[in-house]
């Protein structure tokens, strides 16, 4: 047994359940966007996947005990980062969730403080001693939690916002949250459901219009229900067998809205069918077992918070935006990981699978 | 290692498991979910599919063009092109306004309405914002397709009408079919198509109207044309001949230039329409594109109903052209000898009322026999035989000469005129008839009314001995069934003499005389309002008596009549005689220049005097 981490000690069968999510999404930006100006989109997602392996090998090879100990200053750094977006950022399509880097480059903070989110819990978490979560403890994390939310809220970013939550309900679960706890956490949602419904004027009018939308598609056309309703004819006129690589009408004439990115899977149901979406659903299931079993395997709990984490992050993208493209949630700009274009996500997807690495590595680590 | 990680805690496996499952189960839902669309409802999404990919243009079928019976083209159509403004992107919209109204010449208000009209129609479906462009339009439309991709040509196919108002009532004109027609069709019309509304567009639309093609094209999501899938050309209108001759045409029209009222001119033999003009009129070119709701207005309540085709919708009283009528009762009947004369003192007294004869306060006719009471239009003497013969026997002849009913002219909205009897007074108006009504039933005043081309009818019918031909306008009209309504020859000799004497023995129309043409006729000074009440109001145009004339020749068994009406004219023998003078003059010159021709052409045995006028289209001379 080394001291240092070997290459071979990565998780080689988790990599190739992604590398099979990275080929079926280049194949489907490719099917999406060669025939229209964005032609050649793959090769830039190809040079993204590159980046973010470089990343992952990088943040595998920093000690995760070591991120966990800067927990606190990282934590200050990510909500001060989301401060300044508020402040100095600049608006894109009516939200403010970018700070300018130079050189066309722009770095989306709330993506960084989903990292951050898994590390100081995972901190958190490791430092509670018992296998019961007293109220005292929910309240801290909760209030840790919510504090970023709050701040991606008001960029806003509802869909961002949200995936910093199943973090903290899977690490209280994990942490041992009583069930008499969970049972009035439960109907203090429940309560809040009609609280928020009324508080819904506050959202921004694009917000309010998703919500509208998402429970009436049909009454508007053209406007946003009009995207869920073309991606669930894309998905629903694919039928089993799907209408063939490059032949779905939805998606090759424009009628599916971002069909690389956010809708790249009702792009590839409509041509890959049933089956197509099977294999893609399977392989996402296959990613989180994959990652249950290497919390199953960490060394520490700590590790095991991070691997969670990750997983709860991935996991929630994944349900989100596949049900957003069948239309059993509204539009919420969650992309799908691994598969929908885009820098940012690759980059936290890779950062976090560095992560889950690390853990990995460092199992037999003593 | 930091202190706060002291690794004396287990992983809690079942915790974990127990997340494994939850996962399991939720990608199962999100299957079940997938299954439902693709699997249970694809068919469903599979046509949604198709409708957004698919779209039908459909190829609009030019209508058939409308030739005068010597094949000139009077109605045709061309290809024009409509500009359309697509909504798809409304922030691109906004800002390219300004540069689209500049450069096509809308205001901004105009642009903004037709936006406003149509804001609640689907985005996807663009706006007319140009019904009928230039060439400017679309050159500019053109050239900007890189930086305004918001506009679009359509072709569509546009009526023309290439003499304007020429003949603008009969031919009618074309617009959009309504909510009723659409309803009616059985799915035939689609919103925005062109049909006939007036005249002879509607009459003939089944023919005029071809069938409409169709191109089905694969579109993308803002609307752009990617490919054809198939395309059905449109099969064009059929064209349809009329019997109208452009040139008589044209004489009537300039004739009638500054007056209200009508010319009807027909073949007295076959019922084939040779002019027809209503005045005032409109240009029905007008119509073609769109008109504005504004002018459609102004047309619509303009008090001189340009509308109107007055040659079959005009109902009034015929004034002296109805003794005709009465002349032939009398004799049909033996009632009175056309030998027996009636003393005109100026005026006559009957039910213990006095009417007046036309020449009171000038003179007076003395005796008068039928000849010279039809030359001068002796209104005492027809007083006289109009009591004797009473209203049914005058009504039966009227009715049977064709009056007081529609002549089934090819045309929509003929007008029916009124011929009174008793029992008409009875069942209009509950009481009996007064028989001083028929004193002026007589002589064409009281209640009767006819339209223009029931008098035309009338006069042929008595000139040829009780034939009543079928008027139309489609040349070689299948099934045409004249009616006979059979006079005794003396009957028709005798009146035919008096209208030959009305316009060659120094009657009310003596200054029409024609050289070497046996024109004939009867004219008509019918009052719109009687004598005692004009006199109280002063003469202004309203009370102006309106002027009839109906020419014909020959004398029997007429080639052409021609009806005319000037409503306000004043006296019927002095304004509308002229008008019919010149159609039957021109007809006749017509005819001689054609003999020449043909005799000039031919071998001498083979000219006919009465050789066919024209040839119809494609046809060949004999």
């Amino acid at each position: 047994m080394s001291d240092r981490p070997q290459i071979k000690d990565f998780d080689w069968t988790l990599l190739a359940i992604v590398a099979a999510i990275n080929v079926l999404g280049l194949l489907e930006i490719y099917s999406s966007t060669h025939a229209s100006a964005m032609a050649g989109m793959q090769w830039k997602q190809l040079i993204w996947l590159g980046v973010g392996i470089v990343v992952m090998f990088i943040m595998s090879q920093i000690d995760y005990h070591t991120l966990l100990d800067q927990a606190p200053v990282l934590y200050i750094a990510g909500v001060a980062g989301l401060l300044v977006v508020a402040v100095i950022g600049y608006s894109r399509l009516g939200a403010k969730r970018w700070i300018s880097l130079g050189g066309g480059f722009n770095l989306q903070v709330s993506e960084l403080m989903k990292l951050i989110i898994i590390i100081v819990l995972a901190r958190y978490f490791s430092e509670v001693r018992t296998d019961k979560l007293t109220l005292t403890d929910i309240c801290k994390v909760s209030l840790l939690t919510l504090i970023p939310v709050a701040l991606i809220l008001k960029q806003p970013d509802l869909g961002t916002a949200m995936v910093l939550v199943p973090v903290l309900i899977v690490g209280m679960f994990l942490a041992g949250i009583e069930w008499k706890h969970l049972a009035v956490g439960l109907v203090l949602v429940a309560l809040l459901i009609p609280v928020a419904w009324n508080m819904r004027n506050h959202l921004k009018p694009y917000q309010q219009q998703r919500i509208e939308t998402f429970l009436h598609p049909e009454e508007d056309q053209r406007g946003a229900g009009y995207q869920i309703l073309q991606s669930e004819i894309a998905v629903g006129s694919g039928g089993f067998w799907g209408k063939g690589f490059g032949k779905g009408s939805q998606n090759q004439l424009g009628f599916v809205p971002v069909r690389y990115s956010d809708f790249i899977l009702a792009a590839l149901a409509e041509e890959q069918g049933f089956i197509g979406v099977c294999l893609v659903l399977l392989l996402y299931l296959g990613l989180i077992l994959r990652l249950v079993d290497n919390a199953q395997k960490a060394k520490d709990r700590a590790g095991m918070y991070v691997v969670m984490g990750v997983a709860a992050i991935l996991g929630f993208h994944v349900l989100v935006n596949a049900s957003m493209v069948i239309g059993y949630m509204p539009v919420t700009g969650i992309p799908l990981p691994l598969m929908s274009y885009g820098g940012s996500s690759i980059a936290f997807v890779f950062l976090a699978l560095g992560m889950v690495m690390n853990v990995r590595l460092r199992r037999f680590v003593n | 290692m930091a202190s706060w990680n002291v690794n004396d805690q287990k992983i809690p496996q079942e915790r974990l498991a127990l997340v494994s499952y939850l996962s399991v189960g939720l990608v199962i839902v999100l299957m079940v979910g997938f299954w439902k669309l693709q699997v249970v409802q694809s068919g469903h999404f599979l046509d949604l599919a198709e409708k957004n990919r698919v779209r039908s243009i459909p190829i609009i079928a030019p209508r058939g063009a409308m030739l005068d019976r010597e094949g000139r083209v009077l109605v045709d159509s061309y290809p024009s092109f409509s500009i359309l403004l697509l909504r798809d992107d409304p922030k691109n919209l906004e800002k390219s306004l300004p540069q689209i109204e500049d450069g096509l010449a809308i205001s901004d208000q105009e642009l903004r309405q037709e936006l406003d009209a149509a804001k609640y129609e689907p985005k996807f479906q663009p706006v007319v914002i140009k019904p009928a462009a230039s060439q400017a339009d679309i050159a500019f439309v053109e050239s900007h397709r890189a930086d305004i991709p918001l506009l679009e040509l359509l072709m569509v196919q546009r009526r023309r009408y290439q003499n304007n108002e020429m003949l603008a009532n009969t031919i009618g004109y074309v617009g959009e079919v309504s909510q009723q027609q659409m309803d009616d069709s059985d799915g035939h019309y689609r919103p925005g198509d062109i049909v006939g509304k007036a005249g002879l567009e509607r009459q003939y639309n089944d023919q005029l109207e071809g069938t409409d093609g169709m191109r089905r094209v694969v579109v993308n999501s803002v609307g752009k044309v990617m490919r054809t899938l198939d395309n059905v050309e449109a099969v064009p209108g059929k064209p349809i001949q009329l019997t109208i001759d452009y040139d008589l045409q044209a004489i009537a029209e300039a004739d009638m230039a500054d007056k209200e009222g009508a010319v009807v001119a027909m073949d007295g033999r076959t019922g084939e329409i040779l002019a027809m003009v209503s005045k005032p009129t409109f240009d029905p070119n007008d119509f073609a594109v769109r008109i504005p709701s504004a002018e459609w207005q102004k047309l619509n309540s303009d008090p001189e109903t340009p509308l109107l085709n007055r040659a079959i919708q005009a109902q009034l009283a015929p004034g002296s052209v109805f003794k005709i009528v009465t002349a032939t009762a009398m004799l049909e009947t033996n009632a009175i000898p056309d030998t027996q004369t009636f003393y005109c003192p100026g005026s006559a007294v009957f039910y213990g009322r006095m009417f007046k004869c036309y020449i009171y306060g000038k003179g007076a006719h003395g005796a008068v026999d039928l000849h010279k009471a039809i030359v001068q239009s002796c209104d005492v003497y027809f007083y006289n035989v109009g009591k004797i013969l009473g209203i049914d026997r005058i009504s039966e002849y009227a009715k049977g000469l064709g009056l007081g009913r529609r002549t089934g002219i090819d045309l929509p909205s003929e007008e029916p005129g009124l011929m009174p009897s008793e029992e008409w007074v009875e069942k209009a108006f509950h009481r009996k008839w007064y028989a001083g009504e028929t004193i002026s039933v007589a002589i064409g005043q009281g209640a009767v009314t006819t339209t223009p081309i029931q008098l035309a009818r009338m006069i042929d019918a008595v000139a040829s001995g009780g034939l009543l031909v079928e008027p139309h306008l489609q040349k070689n009209m299948p099934n045409l069934k004249p009616d006979h309504f059979p006079l005794s020859d003396a009957t028709v000799e005798k009146v035919t003499d008096g209208m030959y004497g009305v316009v060659n023995e120094g009657g009310t129309a003596a200054q029409v005389k024609l050289q070497n043409v046996e024109f004939c006729g009867k004219s008509g000074t019918a009052q719109i309002i009687n004598y005692d009440l004009r006199s109280r109001l002063g003469k202004t145009k309203e009370f102006k008596d309106n002027a009839w004339f109906v020419g014909y020749a020959p004398r029997r068994n007429p080639e052409i009549v021609v009806a005319v009406l000037v409503q306000g004219g004043g006296h019927g023998g002095i304004t509308s005689a002229p008008i019919a003078r010149d159609i039957v003059k021109a007809y006749y010159d017509k005819k001689a220049a054609h003999t020449q021709q043909t005799a000039g052409t031919q071998t001498p045995k083979s000219t006919a005097t009465d050789a066919p006028l024209v040839a119809t289209v494609g046809g060949q001379r004999p």
